[in-house]
């Protein structure tokens, strides 16, 4: 269970937070989308769970570990459960697709195992296992950069799988792929998530796909969740509070950022 | 799901395991027999390190006395950088045309591409013993030097960047009944001036960083004067020489930098 | 009839307005100034100057033709010259790993350690080869030592610089991606940044190991090692013959080198 708690996210010393005193809990393994212009802090969000971001107050509780206070090696044992994909991939372009799989279990391995690649047994049969589930078994030492768009991102879901994670954070996944390719990954995350019985968390620009993919759907609006409920919910009326209006007019309203 | 493998390895560098066995084997022969026969004297070496502690010890703190015999030796390593890029670049440009495909016939072109091989081979010091040996010691020397080696830089990139001129503008010239000289005029220097500028002004201070060195064999500027320091023992003033050497490279490199940003 | 410059009532036309043609002009003058100071005031001897021709053409006449019967051991030095280059580079690329890695903005572990590194880079990189030669003949007395620590002394600058751009060039997605798997700083290293800075790392080696070639050939002159020592010795004894053979020797090298270098960057890259 992913609980956070009065979450607030601020850059720089002054200005308006990116996150205000957010509250979100994730229970079970459902699929979750969070909708919302650019700008409104979805990606923030996402990562102030694994701490690419830092929090500047607040609390977000994974499985009973508070995540923002850990630190050296407790911060990475606790990313070493969350699994991440990106929209960019952010694959290793010039390793082969086995090596960047394998990234995936660095937390788990010794480094000199890693620089050697001398992987463990079961983690190879793991990683075929995920390969062959996507369907890129057959690129194993094929290096990242001769695959397309939607071949790297399955690459970089069985990276973030081969953590054996609590939890999958998505950060736009499919933004750089084409409509076709779009929906097959979005299937995937869907269908991984009941299979292995994975919380996952999608940023996402595309409405239609997160109704027809996901369980739940948030909402956000400049830093505040302002819809949170099940996707058939989602009405014109919902999308154009989430959608409309601009960050001035928002700010003009906003008695934080009167301040 | 048991019929996954369970080993894998990563592909090798060298995919023919002949040919990698050969590379490995070969490397590290190499490199024992290198380490075997080379001929270092190690007791001449373990000498060196008391030698050192010497030769630092000497050199601090470095001496600025002699300030008039440092300026002067500056002055002259800046005449002949200057001299030397204005001959250099002025030889250059008819030497580039020479070796450039697309604007000379061909024995030309091969004469032009000599030329250039030849100039960039041989390293400027090794230049500079035969220049001196054939018009005696000072700073003539250096000019002649300095021109052979801007040369092989120079009108080697301008004959780059000649062979890849637009040659659209020149067909248009020519169609319009411009002669000759007019064509270059117009059609091939504005395509090539901006590099030729560029060209000029980092050979410049490519220059002035070589004339430090050219020096050390008799070709005057301040090479000299720091050769004459480390023969005389004077390790104080060597040091405060190469300082200012270091300091004036630096300042010339950013000045260098920031002309051919502004003029790019 | 009207002509169209009459039309449009002008007939002067100027590629540059006023101002423009003032830069141009002082640029030029200050440029002009220069060459004429440097002229005037160099210490030549003119009398030199107009008889180089003449003495050039008598020194190639005397090269004349080279003498071989020393190539056996024109050759033996010329692979002795090899080596140095090789070995120095070799050295210098392994000792510029960790000057790269704390040079670059992104990786140095504090400020103090980027200023060490940029401190290391400037240093090796201003000194040239043959400064560091003389220093180095003086404390390890003349040979071959001297050569190659004075090669690797101005190597590590310049791969060391070179590669520590490359680092600072990175994807920086990768490294965010490794970082959020819970991987280790070195291990982020070992598989987010090494294998992005690897096509630099080799085309940056052979780089200067042509470059190092070149200035093997050198380090005779002042003593440390390598085939200049033939060439010093046959021109201060005026056997130019000998000189041409080791000359047309040196050339051969390097061009050889640049064929070598040039396979090597296909090859790998």
């Amino acid at each position: 269970m992913l609980k956070i708690t009065d979450l607030v996210k601020r850059y720089g010393s002054g200005g308006d937070p990116v996150l205000k005193n957010l509250d979100l809990t994730i229970e079970g393994e459902s699929v979750v989308s969070i909708i919302g212009s650019s700008g409104a802090g979805k990606s923030t969000l996402l990562r102030c769970i694994n701490r690419l971001v830092e929090p500047t107050s607040g609390s977000i509780v994974l499985n009973g570990t508070e995540l923002t206070k850990l630190s050296g090696s407790n911060l990475r044992a606790a990313r070493r459960k969350i699994g991440m994909v990106f929209q960019g991939f952010n694959l290793v372009e010039r390793l082969t697709v086995m090596e960047n799989v394998q990234s995936g279990r660095l937390g788990y391995i010794s480094t000199w195992a890693a620089i050697t690649r001398r992987y463990p047994k079961q983690d190879i049969r793991r990683a075929y296992e995920l390969m062959e589930r996507v369907g890129i078994a057959h690129y194993a030492n094929t290096r990242a950069d001769q695959l397309s768009g939607g071949e790297r991102q399955r690459v970089g879901v069985v990276r973030a799988l081969m953590q054996d994670p609590d939890i999958l954070l998505a950060d736009e996944p499919t933004a750089s792929l084409d409509p076709k390719t779009s929906e097959q990954i979005m299937g995937l995350l869907r269908d991984l998530a009941g299979e292995l019985k994975l919380p996952v968390l999608i940023n996402i620009h595309n409405v239609t796909e997160a109704k027809e993919y996901t369980d739940r759907i948030v909402g956000m609006r400049y830093g505040r969740i302002i819809f949170d409920d099940l996707p058939e919910k989602l009405d014109q009326d919902a999308m154009d509070r989430i959608y409309s209006g601009s960050p001035h007019a928002d700010r003009g309203e906003d008695p934080v950022a009167a301040q | 799901m048991s019929d996954h493998p369970d080993t894998w390895s990563r592909p090798p560098f060298i995919a023919n395991p002949w040919l990698r066995w050969a590379v490995y084997i070969g490397t590290t022969a190499y490199v024992i027999w290198v380490v075997a026969t080379i001929p270092i004297d190690w007791v001449r070496v373990s000498d060196g390190i008391g030698r050192a502690g010497r030769i630092f010890g000497g050199a601090f703190p470095p001496s600025f006395e002699r300030s008039s015999l440092l300026i002067d030796g500056f002055l002259e390593s800046i005449k002949i950088a200057v001299l030397a890029t204005a001959g250099g670049v002025a030889l250059s440009i008819p030497i580039a045309f020479m070796a450039a495909r697309n604007v000379a016939p061909r024995p030309i072109f091969y004469l032009g591409r000599a030329i250039i091989i030849v100039a960039r081979s041989f390293h400027p010091v090794i230049v500079a013993i035969i220049f001196v040996k054939a018009v005696g010691f000072g700073p003539f020397a250096g000019v002649l030097t300095l021109i052979v080696y801007s040369v092989g830089f120079v009108a080697k990139m301008l004959a780059e960047r000649i062979e890849e001129i637009d040659f659209g503008q020149v067909e248009a010239l020519r169609a319009a009944g411009a002669p000759y000289f007019s064509t270059l005029f117009y059609a091939i220097f504005p395509q090539i001036m901006p590099r030729q500028i560029g060209l000029t002004i980092y050979q410049l201070d490519s220059n002035l960083r070589a004339s430090a060195v050219v020096g050390i064999v008799g070709a005057g500027g301040i090479g000299a004067t720091l050769a004459n320091a480390f023969g005389r023992y004077d390790y104080d003033f060597a040091l405060a020489i190469t300082i200012v050497i270091v300091a004036v490279i630096l300042v010339s490199e950013g000045v260098s930098g920031y002309i051919r940003k502004r003029v790019a | 009839m009207t002509s169209i410059s009459e039309q449009f009532g002008r007939e002067d036309w100027s590629r540059h307005t006023p101002k423009q043609k003032a830069r141009r002009f002082l640029i030029f003058a200050v440029c002009a100034a220069l060459i004429a100071w440097a002229l005037g005031s160099i210490e030549v001897v003119w009398a030199w100057v107009w008889d180089s021709p003449a003495q050039m053409g008598d020194l190639f006449a005397r090269m004349y033709p080279p003498d071989v019967t020393n190539l056996g051991a024109i050759l033996r030095i010329l692979l002795e010259t090899v080596n140095i280059a090789t070995i120095a580079t070799a050295i210098a690329v392994i000792l510029s790993l960790p000057v790269a890695y704390i040079a670059a903005q992104n990786t140095t572990p504090n400020r103090a350690t980027l200023w060490l590194g940029r401190l290391i880079l400037v240093t090796s990189r201003s000194v040239n080869t043959i400064i560091w030669a003389l220093l180095f003949v003086a404390i390890f007395g003349p040979g071959v030592l001297a050569g190659i620590v004075a090669i690797m002394f101005r190597s590590i600058g310049f791969i060391g610089k070179l590669l520590g751009e490359a680092i600072e060039e990175i994807d920086k997605r990768p490294v965010e991606a490794l970082e959020a798997t819970g991987a280790s700083r070195f291990q982020v290293i070992a598989y987010a940044i090494v294998p992005q800075v690897m096509p630099t790392f080799w085309a940056v080696s052979i780089l200067r190991w042509d470059i190092n070639l070149r200035e093997s050939t050198v380090l005779g002159l002042v003593g440390a090692g390598g085939i200049g020592i033939i060439l010093q010795g046959a021109i201060d004894t005026f056997n130019w013959p000998e000189a041409a053979t080791v000359l047309i020797a040196i050339l051969a090298l390097v061009i050889l080198g640049e064929i070598v270098s040039a396979f090597l960057r296909r090859r790998i890259l």
